[in-house]
């Protein structure tokens, strides 16, 4: 498969602090390419090299097989990106803004092709009204819309859901989808949030403290026989005794306080509830875990997990 | 480079801060024309009180060539902080507000990014001036009417013949536009050092403020910067208003009293421009965009 972006020890540093370390990974066409990592972790640094926002401190990119640091413009005439909250001019209405980032794209549309495209992000009813009256949701709806609307190759998209209601978050991962599927275009997403990335990505990388920590398949990554499961009942002690000596031991993975954590395959939670009534324990809560902080202890902690992780 | 130039324009004149420098000169000139229109031939009478004594003076002293004048020596203190106010403001407002990170994420060079944004800061203070000529020359003449303009330097008076003087305004105008040009170059280049608009635009105002005292003050150690000071020569404008003489120490129409004045300082202050300008090239394509 065709390597769109080649990423190869990649390093930021600001005095004594490296913000990414030697990060070296590879989008291949096609793919929806979740980055993951906490506040902090490098993420939006590596994004900003990526667009040329930041010159590294050493490392080489690739993007379409041509290096990023003397082919800069053909690079970003097919590139799309929104980094962090899409800021754009606020006394501009929403098609103006289109408009003029179009041009500085390179791409003169007609004025029905810029409602279309305002169309395609929700925002065609309020084309003509000045940005400064629209909620942080629809500014990040025109982000992507400027991001889309010289048709790019390749969209970068850095934390794309911040500030959206769930029906926002839901509209833009619908969006993602459609572009990724029927307009196969090569989509690279950060987020700190893994629940935002495990429904629309291919592959995924995690970083923290600006290095690599796991790149692979999204399949694999979220295999459903991994998912660690927390566990609240109204008797932790008699809940711990009863699993310990049952068929669920091989699974217990930590207890601490009124928690138990199992690792086990999600479509048996069913099963482990049905027990635990039998058991005549009071299930409070039985959820499975989804935060990324949850997920690195996961991942730093379980060292097998990452090991049978391939790329 | 000309589609970022449009942009830029585009951008400057659908701000409305834009417009707080227009309506601000407006008022300022308003009040010294109202001020001069009723009042005028008592402040002329003052100025003149000296003259007076020793010659005979007639007809419209206080006309709109003089009243342009009297404008232009109180306005022109001011206009920097004005053009300030937008060219400092022209990279890191961006910053700011954080639409950098996305024009700098479009396939533009970031040193025609520069330019751009330079050369449309230059159209605004133009126009500026273009309205300060409007409102300060054509509407003065509408008001006060024309005659010969009198006019008095530290030690001796000048006459221009009315015929004689346009030419000598719109020189002046000419050289008033370098000079701001290299305000606005001093602007731009601070912007960069800032992710807020009043950092920068105090940084500016403090240095022309500066600047102009160490111009002013007849002080032995500051005389020895005078003349590489952008300030010294902002004030050369004055220059297209004094005539030379014959033998017989008669004016003589259409001359300037130091043509190679104005040269030099004009050639100081672009040099000023390139500097300024090509520093902010060179920082701007280095920088880290961190906004």
């Amino acid at each position: 498969m065709q390597s769109l972006i080649q990423v190869s020890s990649l390093t930021k540093k600001y005095g004594s602090f490296t913000a990414v370390n030697e990060l070296s990974f590879s989008v291949q066409k096609g793919d929806v390419y979740g980055f993951l990592g906490q506040n902090g972790a490098g993420k939006s640094t590596t994004i900003r090299m990526l667009m040329t926002l930041i010159e590294p401190t050493a490392g080489d990119i690739r993007i379409f097989d041509l290096p990023l640091s003397t082919h800069r413009k053909e690079i970003l005439r097919q590139t799309g990106a929104v980094i962090e909250k899409p800021e754009v001019y606020p006394y501009l209405s929403a098609y103006d803004n289109l408009r003029l980032f179009a041009r500085l794209s390179g791409v003169k549309l007609s004025r029905a092709q810029y409602m279309q495209q305002l169309e395609q992000v929700g925002l065609a009813s309020r084309a003509h009204d000045k940005v400064k009256t629209f909620s942080q949701g629809m500014k990040q709806r025109l982000g992507i819309g400027i991001a889309l609307v010289h048709n790019p190759q390749l969209i970068v998209l850095d934390e794309p859901t911040n500030g959206l209601d769930p029906q926002g978050i839901a509209d833009i991962r619908n969006l993602l989808l459609w572009l990724s599927r029927e307009q196969k275009k090569t989509i690279l997403i950060s987020s700190h949030l893994l629940s935002e990335i495990e429904q629309v990505a291919t592959r995924v990388l995690i970083i923290d403290k600006g290095k690599k920590l796991v790149e692979g398949s999204a399949e694999e990554l979220f295999d459903p026989s991994k998912t660690i499961v927390e566990l609240q009942t109204n008797d932790t002690a008699a809940a711990r005794e009863r699993l310990i000596a049952s068929n669920w031991a091989a699974h217990l993975r930590e207890s601490t306080g009124n928690n138990i954590k199992l690792q086990m395959n999600r479509n048996d939670i069913p099963a482990l509830n049905r027990d635990l009534v039998q058991w005549q324990i009071d299930v409070l809560s039985l959820q499975q875990q989804h935060s990324l902080e949850d997920y690195f202890l996961q991942v730093t902690a379980g060292k097998k997990h990452v090991d049978t992780f391939s790329n | 480079m000309w589609t970022l130039f449009q942009i830029e324009l585009f951008k400057i004149f659908r701000r409305p801060r834009t417009y707080i420098a227009f309506a601000a000169i407006t008022a300022l000139i308003g009040m010294v024309q109202l001020g001069l229109k009723v009042d005028g031939q008592e402040y002329a009478s003052f100025v003149m009180a000296d003259f007076n004594s020793s010659f005979a003076l007639e007809g419209n002293l206080l006309n709109g060539y003089f009243v342009c004048f009297i404008v232009l020596q109180l306005l022109l203190v001011h206009v920097p902080l004005l053009i300030a106010l937008i060219a400092a403001d022209m990279i890191s407002g961006e910053a700011n507000t954080g639409t950098l990170r996305l024009l700098m994420s479009k396939p533009v060079s970031r040193v025609e990014f520069i330019l751009a944004k330079y050369l449309a800061s230059v159209v605004y203070t133009i126009m500026l001036l273009v309205w300060v000529a409007l409102q300060a020359l054509f509407l003065s003449m509408l008001i006060f009417g024309t005659d010969d303009m009198f006019i008095m330097k530290s030690s001796y008076a000048v006459l221009i013949k009315s015929g004689d003087v346009f030419w000598r305004y719109a020189g002046a105008f000419c050289f008033a536009a370098l000079a701001m040009t290299t305000v606005a170059a001093l602007g731009f280049l601070l912007s960069l050092f800032a992710e807020n608009s009043i950092g920068p635009i105090v940084a500016t105002m403090s240095v022309i403020i500066v600047s102009t005292l160490l111009s002013t003050m007849n002080i032995p150690l500051f005389n020895l910067v005078k003349p590489y000071l952008f300030t010294t020569h902002m004030i050369t404008w004055k220059e297209f208003f004094d005539l030379r003489v014959n033998e017989l120490n008669e004016a003589i129409p259409g001359s300037l009293a130091y043509p190679e004045k104005i040269k030099t300082s004009a050639l100081i202050l672009l040099i000023h421009i390139v500097v300024f300008v090509g520093a902010a090239a060179v920082i701007f394509k280095r920088k880290d965009i961190v906004s």
